[in-house]
Order: C-alpha cells, then sequence, then structure tokens
C-alpha cells in the first residue's frame, strides 16, 4: 500500500485500462440511468434539462434525489432544496476524492482536481482496487469515468425517450452488481488482521446508520468510523510495541 | 419546451457544489500530514468506505443478498477474477429472488 514511489505519469495506456475496467460496472450504471430517465420523465424534464444534469452533475444519487424535489413548473421549482440535497447527498465524496492524493503527481494538482469530476463511486472502488496492488493513476481513474460517463449519459437519455415501462433492475437481479464488485475489490483489498478491526466497524455502522438515517449518510458515517477505528488500534498496537 | 431559468440556476447550483467538495477532498488531503495517526486514518479510508457501500446491501433482511455475498466471495477466492464475482453475484441474487417467490 505505501507508494513511496511517485504516481505513474498520465498515459494513454492508463486511461484505456480504467476505461476497459469499468465496463462491467458501467453496464449496472446504465441499468439505473434508464431508469432514473424514465422517472426524469415522470417529473418533467425536457430532454435537454436530462442531457444537461447526467452531462454536468454526473451523480446518481444526487439526481434521484433530485428528481423527488422537482416540479414540472419552474415557478414553483425548489432550488434551494434541490442544491442542499445534492450537496449533503455528495458530501461522501469527500472521503472518496481525499484517497486519491497519493496519484496526484507534484505539479499536476490542478488537472487532478478537474479529474474529481468524472469520479463516480464505480470509477473509484476500481482505481482503489488498482492502489491496492501498487498501481492505478489519475489516468486511470479519469478512464474509469469517462466509460461511465458515456454509459450513464446514454441510458439516461434512454429512458427518457422511451419513458416508459422499464423493468426495475432489480427484477434481473441488477442491483446487485455494485456490490458483489465492491464486495470483490474490498475482499482483494485484504492485506491482513489489521484490515479486520476497520472493516467491521465500518460495516456496523453503516448497516446501523442506513436503518437509522435516510439518504447517503450511513456512507459517510461508516467509512470515518472504521478509518478512526482503523488508526486508532494501529496507533495503540504501535504503543504497546514500544513499551 | 427546452428548459427554464429556474432548472437551469438548480442545475448549475447542483453542478457547483458536487464539484466543490470533490476538489475539497483532494486539496484538504494534501494539506494534511503524511505520516503519523492522520495518515493511518487515510490509509483506512479505502476499505472502510467499500465496507459501508457493501454490508447495508447484504444485511437487508432478505437471505438472497446474504447467499448471493457468499457466492461472490467464493467465486473471488476461487478465480481472482472481478467480472467472473460479479457476474456470479448477479446470477446468485436473481436465483435466489426467484425461488423466494415461488
Amino acid at each position: 500500500m505505501e507508494q513511496s514511489l511517485s504516481p505513474p505519469p498520465w498515459s494513454a495506456a492508463q486511461f484505456q485500462a480504467g476505461a476497459r475496467a469499468c465496463i462491467p460496472v458501467a453496464i449496472s450504471v446504465a441499468a439505473y440511468g434508464v431508469v432514473w430517465g424514465v422517472l426524469a420523465k415522470q417529473a418533467g424534464l425536457s430532454l435537454f434539462e436530462v442531457m444537461l444534469m447526467s452531462g454536468l452533475v454526473f451523480a446518481g444519487s444526487a439526481q434521484f434525489v433530485a428528481l423527488e424535489l422537482w416540479t414540472a413548473t419552474p415557478a414553483t421549482l425548489p432550488i434551494g432544496p434541490i442544491i442542499l440535497a445534492t450537496l449533503i447527498v455528495n458530501l461522501r465524496y469527500l472521503l472518496l476524492t481525499a484517497t486519491m492524493r497519493p496519484l496526484v503527481r507534484p505539479g499536476t494538482e490542478k488537472r487532478s482536481a478537474l479529474a474529481m469530476w468524472l469520479l463516480s463511486d464505480e470509477n473509484w472502488a476500481m482505481t482503489v482496487g488498482e492502489m491496492a496492488r501498487g498501481r492505478g493513476s489519475i489516468a486511470f481513474l479519469a478512464g474509469g469515468g469517462t466509460t461511465i460517463w458515456c454509459f450513464w449519459m446514454a441510458a439516461t437519455v434512454i429512458g427518457r425517450l422511451v419513458g416508459s415501462a422499464i423493468d426495475d433492475p432489480t427484477r434481473y437481479g441488477l442491483d446487485f452488481a455494485f456490490t458483489a464488485t465492491f464486495l470483490a475489490l474490498l475482499l482483494g483489498m485484504w492485506k491482513g488482521k489489521a484490515d479486520l478491526i476497520p472493516w467491521l466497524a465500518a460495516a456496523l455502522l453503516a448497516i446501523a446508520a442506513a436503518k437509522l438515517i435516510p439518504g447517503s449518510w450511513y456512507i459517510l458515517i461508516g467509512g470515518i468510523g472504521g478509518s478512526l477505528a482503523g488508526a486508532i488500534a494501529e496507533w495503540r498496537r504501535g504503543n504497546a510495541d514500544q513499551s | 419546451m427546452l428548459t427554464s431559468p429556474e432548472a437551469l440556476i438548480a442545475m448549475a447550483g447542483m453542478v457547483l457544489v458536487t464539484m466543490a467538495v470533490k476538489v475539497s477532498g483532494l486539496l484538504l488531503a494534501n494539506r494534511l500530514p503524511q505520516t503519523g495517526f492522520i495518515a493511518a486514518w487515510m490509509r483506512h479510508i479505502p476499505g472502510a468506505v467499500l465496507a459501508s457501500l457493501v454490508a447495508p446491501a447484504i444485511v437487508t433482511g432478505s437471505p438472497a443478498e446474504v447467499v448471493a455475498a457468499l457466492a461472490t466471495a467464493l467465486m473471488f477466492f476461487v478465480t481472482r477474477n472481478l467480472f467472473a464475482a460479479m457476474a456470479t453475484g448477479v446470477v446468485a441474487v436473481f436465483l435466489v429472488r426467484q425461488a423466494l417467490q415461488l
């Protein structure tokens, strides 16, 4: 995990590797994209608005929440609540982009910050999986993000155009594609018993938070709580070694 | 109707807050120390976030997700292949959900 070597420079090969690696998980992104497009039509979004929101906001869970607040008549659109809900749902990205720091090469801070626009849960997870094996780069993240972006854009537009009678992805188990991929990535990151405490703490906190608090708070609560538990355990072991 | 000024303002706001959060995460991390407690904390974030994403989706109250998670893990340990593990999970959850409906 210790990436003492400097991260690899931007390369087309890394970009393509990321773009390819994210195709499987992009298929389930697309399944949800079609559902979002159908709901967007019902909520009164025009095709142009669907393209703007998917293309620029590019954040699935925030877009679902925005639809719940959206109104067909512009005069009654709750602009403030929509922006606030987006902020709350997307706060988890603080943790995700923070973990990309080891990939930022000196002198590329601005470009790397811009590349965060393409960061979604899915290509973040694939990139973190690469980092656990001493690989991964900002180009890999951006390549994966580009794949996800294309699938998300195409799927939401199709959903908006078709606009009805699309099956629920849970009927085919497609909702589980995210969970299965993230689970396999997590298992691939196992490095020893030191991971047990943070993972278990994160899982328990997230399960409890998901039951008690609506929205995506469970990701932040589990992520912060679990990683803190891991750091405290490490710190206590270090103290025990010294004494 | 193409769009409205209200919708454009709302979407511009959504883009701004999303980018603000994403960029702050990266910039804040850049300013944090690279050794010691904070660094150890940062090191544990990826695993903890992944565990947080996964755990509530597995513990749903239905056995389908638990069975599918076990199948996914087994397939991953055997093949070490991400796609095979994902496909196994999807098929398993589909089959168990179908079986539960009968």
